[in-house]
Protein backbone atom coordinates (compact mmCIF):
# COMPACT_ATOMS: atom_id res chain seq x y z
CA UNK A 1 0.00 0.00 0.00
CA UNK A 2 2.76 2.64 0.91
CA UNK A 3 4.86 1.49 -1.76
CA UNK A 4 1.94 2.16 -4.53
CA UNK A 5 1.38 5.44 -2.63
CA UNK A 6 4.20 6.80 -2.92
CA UNK A 7 5.12 5.41 -6.74
CA UNK A 8 1.92 7.91 -7.55
CA UNK A 9 2.90 11.27 -8.69
CA UNK A 10 2.70 14.13 -6.85
CA UNK A 11 -0.76 15.19 -8.48
CA UNK A 12 -1.55 12.36 -8.33
CA UNK A 13 -1.30 11.82 -4.60
CA UNK A 14 -3.14 15.13 -3.85
CA UNK A 15 -6.01 13.74 -5.40
CA UNK A 16 -6.23 10.69 -3.94
CA UNK A 17 -5.91 13.38 -0.47
CA UNK A 18 -8.64 15.46 -1.75
CA UNK A 19 -10.94 11.73 -2.58
CA UNK A 20 -10.06 11.16 1.16
CA UNK A 21 -11.56 14.10 2.34
CA UNK A 22 -14.36 14.23 0.52
CA UNK A 23 -14.83 10.55 1.42
CA UNK A 24 -14.57 11.64 4.83
CA UNK A 25 -17.15 14.67 4.79
CA UNK A 26 -19.67 12.79 2.88
CA UNK A 27 -19.72 9.41 5.55
CA UNK A 28 -20.02 12.57 8.50
CA UNK A 29 -22.84 14.32 6.57
CA UNK A 30 -24.66 10.99 5.82
CA UNK A 31 -24.13 9.63 8.98
CA UNK A 32 -25.78 13.23 10.59
CA UNK A 33 -28.45 13.13 7.83
CA UNK A 34 -29.31 9.63 9.17
CA UNK A 35 -29.18 10.55 12.84
CA UNK A 36 -31.70 13.36 12.14
CA UNK A 37 -34.14 11.05 10.62
CA UNK A 38 -34.41 9.41 13.81
CA UNK A 39 -37.26 10.24 15.13
CA UNK A 40 -36.46 11.43 18.79
CA UNK A 41 -37.91 9.82 22.00
CA UNK A 42 -40.14 11.19 24.07
CA UNK A 43 -38.38 13.83 26.47
CA UNK A 44 -38.64 17.04 28.00
CA UNK A 45 -38.83 20.33 25.49
CA UNK A 46 -35.78 21.38 26.81
CA UNK A 47 -33.69 17.91 26.06
CA UNK A 48 -35.19 18.34 22.69
CA UNK A 49 -34.56 22.24 22.20
CA UNK A 50 -30.82 20.91 23.33
CA UNK A 51 -30.52 18.36 20.64
CA UNK A 52 -31.84 20.36 18.11
CA UNK A 53 -29.04 23.26 18.80
CA UNK A 54 -26.25 20.61 18.53
CA UNK A 55 -27.91 18.90 15.72
CA UNK A 56 -27.84 22.72 14.19
CA UNK A 57 -23.92 23.11 15.48
CA UNK A 58 -23.09 20.05 13.44
CA UNK A 59 -25.03 21.11 10.26
CA UNK A 60 -22.79 24.56 10.28
CA UNK A 61 -19.88 22.72 11.31
CA UNK A 62 -20.43 20.10 7.81
CA UNK A 63 -21.03 22.86 6.10
CA UNK A 64 -17.96 25.17 6.79
CA UNK A 65 -15.67 22.18 6.24
CA UNK A 66 -17.38 21.06 2.82
CA UNK A 67 -17.08 24.85 2.01
CA UNK A 68 -13.21 25.05 2.74
CA UNK A 69 -12.74 21.62 1.22
CA UNK A 70 -14.55 22.49 -2.22
CA UNK A 71 -12.41 26.20 -2.05
CA UNK A 72 -9.48 24.06 -1.39
CA UNK A 73 -10.08 21.75 -4.15
CA UNK A 74 -10.69 24.30 -6.98
CA UNK A 75 -7.85 26.06 -5.95
CA UNK A 76 -5.90 23.20 -6.68
CA UNK A 77 -7.26 22.00 -9.59
CA UNK A 78 -6.99 25.55 -11.16
CA UNK A 79 -3.26 25.71 -10.59
CA UNK A 80 -1.48 28.25 -8.80
CA UNK A 81 -2.32 31.27 -9.98
CA UNK A 82 -6.21 30.25 -9.74
CA UNK A 83 -5.60 29.56 -6.03
CA UNK A 84 -3.80 32.79 -4.96
CA UNK A 85 -5.94 34.66 -6.59
CA UNK A 86 -8.64 32.64 -4.53
CA UNK A 87 -7.10 33.32 -1.30
CA UNK A 88 -6.99 36.72 -1.95
CA UNK A 89 -10.60 36.94 -2.64
CA UNK A 90 -11.25 35.34 0.66
CA UNK A 91 -9.00 37.91 2.26
CA UNK A 92 -10.48 40.90 0.68
CA UNK A 93 -13.97 39.80 2.29
CA UNK A 94 -12.34 39.13 5.68
CA UNK A 95 -10.62 42.40 5.38
CA UNK A 96 -14.22 43.88 4.12
CA UNK A 97 -15.69 42.37 7.48
CA UNK A 98 -13.28 43.10 9.59
CA UNK A 99 -13.07 47.10 8.95
CA UNK A 100 -16.88 47.48 8.71
CA UNK A 101 -17.17 46.42 12.53
CA UNK A 102 -13.98 48.72 13.37
CA UNK A 103 -15.18 52.57 13.38
CA UNK A 104 -13.38 54.86 10.67
CA UNK A 105 -13.17 58.15 10.41
CA UNK A 106 -13.60 60.47 7.21
CA UNK A 107 -9.64 60.67 7.26
CA UNK A 108 -9.08 56.92 6.77
CA UNK A 109 -10.89 57.14 3.41
CA UNK A 110 -8.06 56.98 1.16
CA UNK A 111 -6.13 54.72 3.66
CA UNK A 112 -8.90 52.21 3.15
CA UNK A 113 -8.92 52.53 -0.25
CA UNK A 114 -5.33 51.89 -0.55
CA UNK A 115 -5.73 48.88 2.01
CA UNK A 116 -7.54 47.07 -0.29
CA UNK A 117 -6.90 47.87 -3.75
CA UNK A 118 -3.49 48.50 -3.34
CA UNK A 119 -1.58 46.58 -0.71
CA UNK A 120 -3.80 43.09 -0.81
CA UNK A 121 -3.31 42.30 -4.29
CA UNK A 122 0.40 43.88 -4.46
CA UNK A 123 0.99 41.28 -1.29
CA UNK A 124 -0.70 38.51 -3.32
CA UNK A 125 1.29 39.48 -6.76
CA UNK A 126 4.26 39.21 -4.52
CA UNK A 127 2.93 35.46 -3.16
CA UNK A 128 2.43 34.96 -6.72
CA UNK A 129 5.56 35.99 -8.02
CA UNK A 130 7.39 33.99 -5.14
CA UNK A 131 9.71 37.25 -3.72
CA UNK A 132 9.12 35.48 -0.48
CA UNK A 133 11.93 38.13 1.26
CA UNK A 134 9.83 40.87 0.00
CA UNK A 135 6.62 39.25 0.78
CA UNK A 136 7.22 38.74 4.46
CA UNK A 137 8.60 42.74 4.83
CA UNK A 138 6.00 44.52 2.73
CA UNK A 139 3.45 44.61 5.23
CA UNK A 140 5.01 44.75 8.36
CA UNK A 141 7.81 47.37 7.43
CA UNK A 142 7.06 49.47 3.95
CA UNK A 143 2.64 49.84 4.47
CA UNK A 144 3.06 50.15 8.38
CA UNK A 145 4.12 53.43 7.47
CA UNK A 146 2.94 54.17 4.50
CA UNK A 147 -0.60 54.16 5.57
CA UNK A 148 -0.52 56.13 8.38
CA UNK A 149 1.41 58.66 6.35
CA UNK A 150 -2.12 58.81 3.98
CA UNK A 151 -4.08 58.94 7.00
CA UNK A 152 -2.02 61.98 8.69
CA UNK A 153 -2.17 63.53 5.33
CA UNK A 154 -5.77 63.37 5.87
CA UNK A 155 -5.65 66.42 8.53
CA UNK A 156 -7.63 64.59 10.87
CA UNK A 157 -6.01 63.88 14.29
CA UNK A 158 -8.76 62.63 16.43
CA UNK A 159 -8.14 59.00 17.24
CA UNK A 160 -5.49 59.22 15.67
CA UNK A 161 -3.48 56.10 17.04
CA UNK A 162 -6.56 54.04 17.52
CA UNK A 163 -7.43 54.26 13.95
CA UNK A 164 -4.16 53.65 12.38
CA UNK A 165 -3.49 50.78 14.87
CA UNK A 166 -7.43 49.27 13.30
CA UNK A 167 -6.20 49.40 10.13
CA UNK A 168 -2.71 48.16 10.21
CA UNK A 169 -4.23 45.23 12.44
CA UNK A 170 -7.01 44.39 9.71
CA UNK A 171 -4.19 44.63 6.99
CA UNK A 172 -2.23 42.20 9.07
CA UNK A 173 -4.50 39.54 10.37
CA UNK A 174 -6.21 39.31 7.17
CA UNK A 175 -4.19 39.66 4.18
CA UNK A 176 -0.97 39.12 5.75
CA UNK A 177 -2.42 35.95 7.51
CA UNK A 178 -4.61 34.66 4.93
CA UNK A 179 -1.43 35.46 1.99
CA UNK A 180 1.08 33.02 3.84
CA UNK A 181 -1.41 29.70 2.86
CA UNK A 182 -0.59 30.45 -0.80
CA UNK A 183 2.90 31.55 0.04
CA UNK A 184 3.06 27.81 1.69
CA UNK A 185 1.68 25.98 -1.58
CA UNK A 186 4.17 27.82 -3.81
CA UNK A 187 6.69 26.71 -1.86
CA UNK A 188 9.91 24.79 -3.01
CA UNK A 189 11.21 21.86 -1.29
CA UNK A 190 15.02 21.28 -2.77
CA UNK A 191 15.43 17.58 -3.63
CA UNK A 192 11.67 17.21 -3.77
CA UNK A 193 9.51 17.71 -6.61
CA UNK A 194 7.28 20.59 -7.33
CA UNK A 195 3.74 21.01 -6.13
CA UNK A 196 3.88 19.12 -2.52
CA UNK A 197 3.59 22.77 -1.19
CA UNK A 198 -0.44 21.81 -1.51
CA UNK A 199 0.63 18.79 1.13
CA UNK A 200 1.64 21.15 3.61
CA UNK A 201 -1.27 23.47 3.55
CA UNK A 202 -3.49 20.33 3.87
CA UNK A 203 -1.22 19.66 7.19
CA UNK A 204 -1.43 23.08 8.22
CA UNK A 205 -4.88 23.38 7.64
CA UNK A 206 -6.04 19.56 9.06
CA UNK A 207 -3.91 20.55 12.06
CA UNK A 208 -5.36 23.60 13.21
CA UNK A 209 -9.07 23.07 12.51
CA UNK A 210 -8.62 19.49 14.09
CA UNK A 211 -7.27 21.62 16.87
CA UNK A 212 -10.08 24.48 17.20
CA UNK A 213 -12.92 21.67 16.67
CA UNK A 214 -11.30 18.86 19.66
CA UNK A 215 -10.98 22.26 22.01
CA UNK A 216 -14.65 23.08 21.28
CA UNK A 217 -15.74 19.92 21.61
CA UNK A 218 -13.73 18.79 24.65
CA UNK A 219 -14.96 22.51 26.19
CA UNK A 220 -18.43 22.38 26.07
CA UNK A 221 -18.10 18.33 27.43
CA UNK A 222 -15.84 18.87 30.43
CA UNK A 223 -16.14 22.48 31.40
CA UNK A 224 -14.11 24.09 33.87
CA UNK A 225 -13.28 27.74 35.43
CA UNK A 226 -12.31 30.04 32.05
CA UNK A 227 -9.18 31.35 32.14
CA UNK A 228 -10.20 34.93 30.54
CA UNK A 229 -14.20 34.94 30.99
CA UNK A 230 -14.19 38.86 30.00
CA UNK A 231 -12.81 37.39 26.58
CA UNK A 232 -13.71 33.79 26.07
CA UNK A 233 -16.41 31.95 28.25
CA UNK A 234 -15.33 28.79 26.73
CA UNK A 235 -11.19 29.25 26.82
CA UNK A 236 -10.19 27.01 29.27
CA UNK A 237 -6.25 25.71 29.57
CA UNK A 238 -7.33 21.42 29.76
CA UNK A 239 -9.46 21.89 26.84
CA UNK A 240 -6.61 23.83 24.88
CA UNK A 241 -3.81 22.03 26.05
CA UNK A 242 -5.45 18.38 24.40
CA UNK A 243 -6.71 20.87 21.80
CA UNK A 244 -3.19 21.28 20.65
CA UNK A 245 -1.56 17.84 21.38
CA UNK A 246 -4.37 16.71 19.18
CA UNK A 247 -3.72 19.06 16.80
CA UNK A 248 -0.28 18.04 17.32
CA UNK A 249 -0.79 14.41 17.16
CA UNK A 250 -2.76 14.62 13.81
CA UNK A 251 0.08 16.61 12.62
CA UNK A 252 2.72 13.81 13.36
CA UNK A 253 0.98 11.25 11.72
CA UNK A 254 0.38 13.02 8.44
CA UNK A 255 4.45 13.41 8.42
CA UNK A 256 4.67 11.15 5.35
CA UNK A 257 2.91 13.61 3.08
CA UNK A 258 5.67 16.43 4.36
CA UNK A 259 9.11 17.07 4.01
CA UNK A 260 9.53 16.79 7.72
CA UNK A 261 10.29 13.22 9.59
CA UNK A 262 7.69 12.07 12.24
CA UNK A 263 9.53 14.15 15.32
CA UNK A 264 9.91 17.57 13.34
CA UNK A 265 6.32 17.01 11.73
CA UNK A 266 4.67 16.72 15.33
CA UNK A 267 6.69 19.73 16.62
CA UNK A 268 5.99 22.07 13.52
CA UNK A 269 2.01 20.95 13.91
CA UNK A 270 2.20 21.75 17.89
CA UNK A 271 3.53 25.10 17.24
CA UNK A 272 1.24 25.61 14.72
CA UNK A 273 -1.79 24.48 16.67
CA UNK A 274 -0.52 27.13 19.46
CA UNK A 275 -0.64 29.92 17.17
CA UNK A 276 -3.86 29.42 16.08
CA UNK A 277 -5.61 28.51 19.04
CA UNK A 278 -4.17 31.77 20.89
CA UNK A 279 -4.73 34.34 17.63
CA UNK A 280 -8.60 32.99 17.52
CA UNK A 281 -8.37 34.29 21.17
CA UNK A 282 -7.14 36.74 20.69
CA UNK A 283 -9.41 37.56 17.70
CA UNK A 284 -12.25 36.94 20.07
CA UNK A 285 -10.99 39.64 22.52
CA UNK A 286 -10.79 42.26 19.69
CA UNK A 287 -14.52 41.02 19.10
CA UNK A 288 -15.59 41.65 22.92
CA UNK A 289 -14.14 45.45 22.09
CA UNK A 290 -16.22 46.10 19.75
CA UNK A 291 -18.88 44.45 22.02
CA UNK A 292 -19.89 41.17 19.30
CA UNK A 293 -19.72 37.82 19.60
CA UNK A 294 -18.96 36.72 15.93
CA UNK A 295 -18.25 38.84 13.38
CA UNK A 296 -21.15 37.26 11.28
CA UNK A 297 -23.56 37.15 13.98
CA UNK A 298 -25.22 34.07 12.56
CA UNK A 299 -26.31 36.49 9.25
CA UNK A 300 -29.31 39.13 11.35
CA UNK A 301 -26.53 41.60 12.11
CA UNK A 302 -27.28 45.18 11.15
CA UNK A 303 -24.31 45.08 8.90
CA UNK A 304 -24.44 41.80 7.10
CA UNK A 305 -21.33 40.26 8.03
CA UNK A 306 -21.46 36.69 6.96
CA UNK A 307 -18.41 35.56 10.04
CA UNK A 308 -16.18 34.32 7.25
CA UNK A 309 -13.36 35.71 9.56
CA UNK A 310 -15.00 33.61 12.46
CA UNK A 311 -13.89 31.09 10.61
CA UNK A 312 -10.37 31.77 9.19
CA UNK A 313 -8.81 33.71 12.15
CA UNK A 314 -7.18 30.63 13.02
CA UNK A 315 -5.70 29.93 10.00
CA UNK A 316 -4.59 33.92 9.44
CA UNK A 317 -2.32 33.12 12.59
CA UNK A 318 -1.07 29.88 12.29
CA UNK A 319 -0.15 30.07 8.55
CA UNK A 320 2.78 32.71 9.34
CA UNK A 321 4.33 31.10 11.90
CA UNK A 322 4.64 27.97 10.42
CA UNK A 323 5.82 29.40 7.15
CA UNK A 324 8.53 31.26 8.71
CA UNK A 325 9.23 28.29 11.21
CA UNK A 326 9.54 26.04 8.06
CA UNK A 327 11.72 28.67 5.81
CA UNK A 328 14.02 28.94 9.01
CA UNK A 329 13.78 25.56 10.00
CA UNK A 330 14.95 23.99 6.32
CA UNK A 331 17.07 26.91 5.83
CA UNK A 332 15.05 27.93 2.21
CA UNK B 1 -29.44 44.64 -23.85
CA UNK B 2 -27.14 46.96 -22.66
CA UNK B 3 -28.68 48.18 -19.94
CA UNK B 4 -29.54 44.85 -18.35
CA UNK B 5 -25.96 43.74 -18.96
CA UNK B 6 -25.17 46.97 -17.46
CA UNK B 7 -27.09 46.37 -14.56
CA UNK B 8 -26.39 42.96 -13.77
CA UNK B 9 -22.27 44.21 -13.36
CA UNK B 10 -23.65 47.27 -11.22
CA UNK B 11 -25.35 44.73 -9.22
CA UNK B 12 -22.44 42.33 -9.11
CA UNK B 13 -19.92 45.70 -8.04
CA UNK B 14 -22.47 47.03 -5.29
CA UNK B 15 -22.41 43.23 -3.86
CA UNK B 16 -19.19 43.00 -4.26
CA UNK B 17 -18.07 45.92 -2.33
CA UNK B 18 -21.03 46.49 0.36
CA UNK B 19 -22.21 43.16 0.41
CA UNK B 20 -25.92 44.73 0.16
CA UNK B 21 -28.31 42.73 2.20
CA UNK B 22 -31.61 43.35 2.63
CA UNK B 23 -32.94 42.66 6.13
CA UNK B 24 -36.93 42.60 6.09
CA UNK B 25 -37.90 43.25 9.77
CA UNK B 26 -41.24 45.14 9.84
CA UNK B 27 -42.38 43.67 6.60
CA UNK B 28 -42.04 40.86 3.51
CA UNK B 29 -40.99 41.73 -0.09
CA UNK B 30 -44.52 41.65 -1.19
CA UNK B 31 -45.21 42.94 -4.68
CA UNK B 32 -47.90 45.60 -3.76
CA UNK B 33 -48.08 49.59 -4.57
CA UNK B 34 -45.56 50.76 -1.71
CA UNK B 35 -44.06 53.94 -1.20
CA UNK B 36 -40.25 53.21 0.77
CA UNK B 37 -38.74 56.14 2.50
CA UNK B 38 -35.43 56.01 4.10
CA UNK B 39 -32.20 58.07 5.13
CA UNK B 40 -30.23 59.63 2.75
CA UNK B 41 -26.41 59.80 3.67
CA UNK B 42 -24.75 59.93 -0.03
CA UNK B 43 -25.64 59.58 -3.54
CA UNK B 44 -25.16 55.30 -3.51
CA UNK B 45 -27.97 55.53 -1.43
CA UNK B 46 -30.36 54.69 -4.44
CA UNK B 47 -28.38 51.92 -5.99
CA UNK B 48 -28.09 50.46 -2.24
CA UNK B 49 -31.30 50.11 -1.88
CA UNK B 50 -31.94 49.07 -5.58
CA UNK B 51 -29.66 46.40 -5.31
CA UNK B 52 -30.97 45.57 -2.25
CA UNK B 53 -34.51 44.65 -3.44
CA UNK B 54 -35.24 41.13 -4.80
CA UNK B 55 -35.64 41.20 -8.55
CA UNK B 56 -39.25 40.93 -9.07
CA UNK B 57 -39.83 44.13 -6.87
CA UNK B 58 -36.94 46.21 -8.73
CA UNK B 59 -38.94 45.98 -11.69
CA UNK B 60 -41.61 47.68 -10.47
CA UNK B 61 -39.92 49.93 -7.91
CA UNK B 62 -38.55 53.29 -9.24
CA UNK B 63 -36.28 55.47 -6.99
CA UNK B 64 -36.26 58.93 -6.90
CA UNK B 65 -32.54 60.78 -8.40
CA UNK B 66 -32.00 64.44 -8.20
CA UNK B 67 -32.31 66.00 -11.40
CA UNK B 68 -29.16 68.75 -11.24
CA UNK B 69 -26.72 65.12 -9.79
CA UNK B 70 -27.39 62.79 -12.29
CA UNK B 71 -28.17 64.45 -15.29
CA UNK B 72 -24.75 66.01 -15.46
CA UNK B 73 -23.29 63.68 -17.74
CA UNK B 74 -25.09 61.26 -20.57
CA UNK B 75 -23.16 58.34 -18.54
CA UNK B 76 -25.05 58.95 -15.56
CA UNK B 77 -28.14 59.86 -17.36
CA UNK B 78 -28.33 56.74 -18.90
CA UNK B 79 -27.46 54.86 -15.91
CA UNK B 80 -30.56 56.65 -13.85
CA UNK B 81 -33.41 56.54 -16.91
CA UNK B 82 -32.07 52.99 -18.37
CA UNK B 83 -31.10 50.88 -15.98
CA UNK B 84 -32.84 52.04 -11.98
CA UNK B 85 -35.73 53.56 -14.40
CA UNK B 86 -35.49 56.42 -11.82
CA UNK B 87 -37.95 59.19 -11.49
CA UNK B 88 -35.97 62.76 -11.74
CA UNK B 89 -36.94 65.23 -9.31
CA UNK B 90 -35.94 68.79 -9.16
CA UNK B 91 -34.49 70.28 -6.08
CA UNK B 92 -33.88 73.65 -6.91
CA UNK B 93 -37.99 73.62 -7.41
CA UNK B 94 -38.09 73.70 -3.94
CA UNK B 95 -38.67 77.56 -3.57
CA UNK B 96 -41.54 77.80 -6.08
CA UNK B 97 -43.04 74.37 -4.62
CA UNK B 98 -43.23 76.70 -1.30
CA UNK B 99 -44.56 79.70 -3.07
CA UNK B 100 -47.13 77.65 -4.69
CA UNK B 101 -48.25 76.06 -1.53
CA UNK B 102 -48.13 79.24 0.45
CA UNK B 103 -50.45 80.68 -2.43
CA UNK B 104 -53.03 77.82 -2.24
CA UNK B 105 -53.22 77.65 1.18
CA UNK B 106 -54.97 80.59 2.02
CA UNK B 107 -57.98 80.03 -0.46
CA UNK B 108 -58.84 76.16 1.18
CA UNK B 109 -58.68 78.06 4.62
CA UNK B 110 -61.31 80.57 3.90
CA UNK B 111 -63.46 78.17 1.87
CA UNK B 112 -64.56 75.62 4.00
CA UNK B 113 -65.07 77.71 6.94
CA UNK B 114 -68.17 75.18 8.45
CA UNK B 115 -67.40 72.23 8.56
CA UNK B 116 -63.43 71.22 7.47
CA UNK B 117 -63.90 68.42 5.35
CA UNK B 118 -60.70 67.43 4.21
CA UNK B 119 -60.04 67.14 0.36
CA UNK B 120 -60.60 63.50 -1.25
CA UNK B 121 -57.21 62.37 -2.48
CA UNK B 122 -58.39 62.97 -5.98
CA UNK B 123 -59.15 66.77 -5.33
CA UNK B 124 -55.55 66.90 -3.98
CA UNK B 125 -54.28 65.27 -6.89
CA UNK B 126 -55.95 67.58 -9.48
CA UNK B 127 -55.09 70.48 -7.72
CA UNK B 128 -51.53 69.65 -8.25
CA UNK B 129 -49.69 72.67 -10.00
CA UNK B 130 -47.81 71.24 -12.83
CA UNK B 131 -44.46 72.44 -11.94
CA UNK B 132 -44.35 71.12 -8.37
CA UNK B 133 -41.37 69.15 -7.77
CA UNK B 134 -43.54 66.25 -6.25
CA UNK B 135 -45.61 65.90 -10.04
CA UNK B 136 -43.29 62.82 -11.51
CA UNK B 137 -43.74 61.27 -8.05
CA UNK B 138 -47.86 61.78 -8.48
CA UNK B 139 -47.39 60.72 -12.40
CA UNK B 140 -45.44 57.32 -11.35
CA UNK B 141 -47.79 56.62 -8.13
CA UNK B 142 -50.89 56.81 -10.66
CA UNK B 143 -49.52 54.66 -13.14
CA UNK B 144 -49.09 51.94 -10.22
CA UNK B 145 -45.07 51.76 -10.04
CA UNK B 146 -43.46 51.63 -6.14
CA UNK B 147 -41.38 54.78 -5.64
CA UNK B 148 -38.51 54.96 -3.46
CA UNK B 149 -38.01 58.90 -1.64
CA UNK B 150 -35.91 60.27 -0.02
CA UNK B 151 -37.64 62.55 2.71
CA UNK B 152 -35.04 64.44 3.91
CA UNK B 153 -34.34 66.25 0.98
CA UNK B 154 -30.93 66.71 0.66
CA UNK B 155 -28.14 64.10 2.02
CA UNK B 156 -27.43 64.42 5.77
CA UNK B 157 -24.20 64.12 7.46
CA UNK B 158 -24.56 63.83 11.15
CA UNK B 159 -25.67 60.76 12.79
CA UNK B 160 -29.48 61.29 12.89
CA UNK B 161 -31.26 62.00 10.29
CA UNK B 162 -32.73 65.57 9.44
CA UNK B 163 -36.47 66.66 9.57
CA UNK B 164 -38.58 65.15 6.97
CA UNK B 165 -39.64 67.49 4.56
CA UNK B 166 -43.44 67.82 3.39
CA UNK B 167 -43.42 65.64 0.29
CA UNK B 168 -44.19 62.17 2.36
CA UNK B 169 -46.88 63.68 3.96
CA UNK B 170 -48.88 65.36 0.43
CA UNK B 171 -48.13 61.53 -1.39
CA UNK B 172 -49.79 59.81 1.77
CA UNK B 173 -52.65 62.19 1.59
CA UNK B 174 -53.34 61.93 -2.26
CA UNK B 175 -52.83 58.20 -1.94
CA UNK B 176 -53.94 56.46 0.60
CA UNK B 177 -53.74 53.41 -0.24
CA UNK B 178 -50.32 53.04 -0.80
CA UNK B 179 -48.77 51.25 1.38
CA UNK B 180 -45.60 53.37 3.32
CA UNK B 181 -42.76 51.35 4.06
CA UNK B 182 -39.43 52.92 6.20
CA UNK B 183 -36.26 52.02 5.57
CA UNK B 184 -33.15 52.63 7.03
CA UNK B 185 -29.85 52.16 4.89
CA UNK B 186 -26.72 51.52 7.39
CA UNK B 187 -22.98 52.31 6.80
CA UNK B 188 -23.26 53.77 3.07
CA UNK B 189 -21.76 57.08 4.29
CA UNK B 190 -18.56 55.09 4.96
CA UNK B 191 -18.41 53.36 1.27
CA UNK B 192 -18.15 56.52 -0.53
CA UNK B 193 -17.89 59.94 1.71
CA UNK B 194 -19.01 63.19 0.25
CA UNK B 195 -15.77 64.61 -2.22
CA UNK B 196 -14.03 61.18 -2.41
CA UNK B 197 -14.34 59.24 -5.92
CA UNK B 198 -12.85 55.06 -5.19
CA UNK B 199 -15.64 53.73 -3.00
CA UNK B 200 -14.19 51.46 0.13
CA UNK B 201 -15.85 47.87 0.39
CA UNK B 202 -17.72 48.32 3.59
CA UNK B 203 -21.11 45.99 4.43
CA UNK B 204 -24.13 47.65 4.37
CA UNK B 205 -27.70 46.61 4.77
CA UNK B 206 -31.24 48.22 3.94
CA UNK B 207 -33.77 47.32 7.12
CA UNK B 208 -36.99 47.35 5.82
CA UNK B 209 -39.29 48.14 8.70
CA UNK B 210 -43.51 47.60 9.61
CA UNK B 211 -45.02 49.86 7.12
CA UNK B 212 -46.75 53.07 8.90
CA UNK B 213 -49.93 54.79 7.97
CA UNK B 214 -51.69 58.46 7.77
CA UNK B 215 -54.33 58.64 10.61
CA UNK B 216 -57.19 60.37 9.60
CA UNK B 217 -56.74 63.99 10.56
CA UNK B 218 -53.28 63.66 11.86
CA UNK B 219 -51.03 66.78 11.01
CA UNK B 220 -48.15 67.31 8.68
CA UNK B 221 -45.34 67.95 11.28
CA UNK B 222 -47.04 64.78 14.24
CA UNK B 223 -46.99 62.53 11.09
CA UNK B 224 -43.71 63.47 9.71
CA UNK B 225 -42.16 63.33 12.86
CA UNK B 226 -43.51 59.70 13.22
CA UNK B 227 -42.23 58.64 10.17
CA UNK B 228 -38.62 60.13 10.83
CA UNK B 229 -39.08 58.01 14.27
CA UNK B 230 -39.66 54.73 12.51
CA UNK B 231 -37.08 55.48 10.20
CA UNK B 232 -34.56 55.62 13.24
CA UNK B 233 -35.60 52.77 14.80
CA UNK B 234 -35.17 50.56 12.22
CA UNK B 235 -30.76 51.46 12.77
CA UNK B 236 -31.19 49.58 16.20
CA UNK B 237 -33.14 46.49 15.20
Amino acid sequence: MNTFLRSLSTTQQIGALFLVVFGVLSLVTLWSFVRSLREAPDGDADAAAARKAKARRLRALLQTSWAMATVFWVGWVLGDTAATVLFALVAFFALREFITLSPTRRGDHRSLVLAFFVVLPLQFVLVGTRHFDLFTVFIPVYVFLALPVVSALANDPQRFLERSAKLQWGIMVCVYGMSHVPALLLLDFPGQEAGRGAFLVFYLVLAVQTCMVVQHLLGRRFPHKPVAPAVSQSFQWASWLAGVGVGGLVGGLLSFITPFKPGQALGMALLACVAGSLGHLVMKALKRDRGITSWGMQGQSVTGAGGLLDRVDALCFAAPVFFHSVRWYFGL
Amino acid sequence: MLAKLMGFFLLGLVRVLTGSQARWYGCPPKAEQRIYFANHQSHADLVMIWAALPEELRSITRPIAARDYWTKSPFRQWITTAVFNAIYVERQAAPAAAAATTDASPAPAQAPAAPAIAPSPEALRAALPEGDPLAPLVRALESGDSIIIFPEGTRGHGDDPQPFKSGLFRLAQMFPQVVLVPAWINNVQRVIPKGEVVPVPILCSVTFGAPIQLEPGEERRPFLDRARLAVMALREV
